[in-house]
């Protein structure tokens, strides 16, 4: 994760069209600029974050369904529940399935864990539209490269 | 009115938190009811639920934005209920 640059996801796990999953892998920093302010003295991941990254996981998800012809935005956060503290360098575990595809938007189910612990979950609305320009759509397949996206993403799970 | 208008009527009623009397098949869902999109994609996805479909918004915003439709032919609410049935009857045919 590199927390200032929005980068929370560090490495896909697995990706399962046929079963709508991913599964994602990210290590809260043992440091960061954020930790100084939430909070001084007690560094915690903020719930936030922990949301966005929950985002993201779901909008790679959603990103592979649609090959990559089409960017999630997030849109709605509902059923939010932060279960425990998350504390620097702790590796987090990030499950998203894909409950529906509606048209220009996607509902997802996602989750956060660290060595089967329960941290976070929620179910989140994305808007589903063109990429804004090319230049997105190469940078969103930089990062997915960075990330390891697979080449071939199995069509069944 | 049709079940159907009943049962959209109810999902607005209860995801946009507006007092179901208030609905009837001749209200407009955004001028009428004030419903935005946001809320309505959560409508959408109650509607596509229920019916086991899917409610084509893109293609419908891109008729209204091209002046091929105007938003009262999907979204007043008698209207949406029809077009929804088309969608299931299609489903099943």
């Amino acid at each position: 994760m590199r927390l200032e640059y929005f980068q929370l996801i560090d490495r896909i796990v697995d990706l399962r069209l046929g079963d709508r999953t991913i599964s994602v892998e990210a290590t809260v920093p043992s440091e960061s600029t954020i930790f100084e302010g939430h909070f001084p003295g007690f560094p915690l991941m903020p719930g936030v974050l922990l949301a966005e990254t929950m985002a993201q996981t779901s909008g790679w998800l959603v990103v592979a369904v649609n090959r990559f012809e089409r960017m999630p935005f997030l849109a709605a956060i509902k059923d939010a529940k932060f279960r425990t503290f998350v504390t620097p360098g702790t590796v987090l575990s990030v499950n998203a399935t894909l409950l529906h595809e509606g048209s220009g938007y996607a509902v997802t189910k996602a989750s956060i864990s660290t060595k089967g612990k329960a941290i976070c979950d929620a179910v989140l609305t994305l808007r589903v539209m063109p990429f804004p320009n090319p230049e997105m759509s190469e940078q969103m397949r930089k990062t997915a490269e960075r990330i390891g996206f697979p080449n071939e993403v199995p069509a069944n799970g | 009115m049709s079940s159907t208008f009943d049962t959209i009527a109810n999902i607005i009623a209860e995801t946009c938190d507006i007092p179901r009397d208030s609905i009837t098949p001749d209200s407009h869902a955004i001028n009428d009811l004030g419903i935005d999109s946001l809320d309505f994609l959560d409508i959408a996805f109650a509607i596509d639920k229920a019916f086991g479909i899917k409610l084509p918004l893109e293609q419908w915003t891109q008729e209204v934005n091209d002046g091929k439709a105007t938003t009262d032919q999907y979204f007043v609410l008698k209207n949406l209920s029809a077009r929804i049935d088309e969608l299931v009857a299609a489903k099943g045919a």
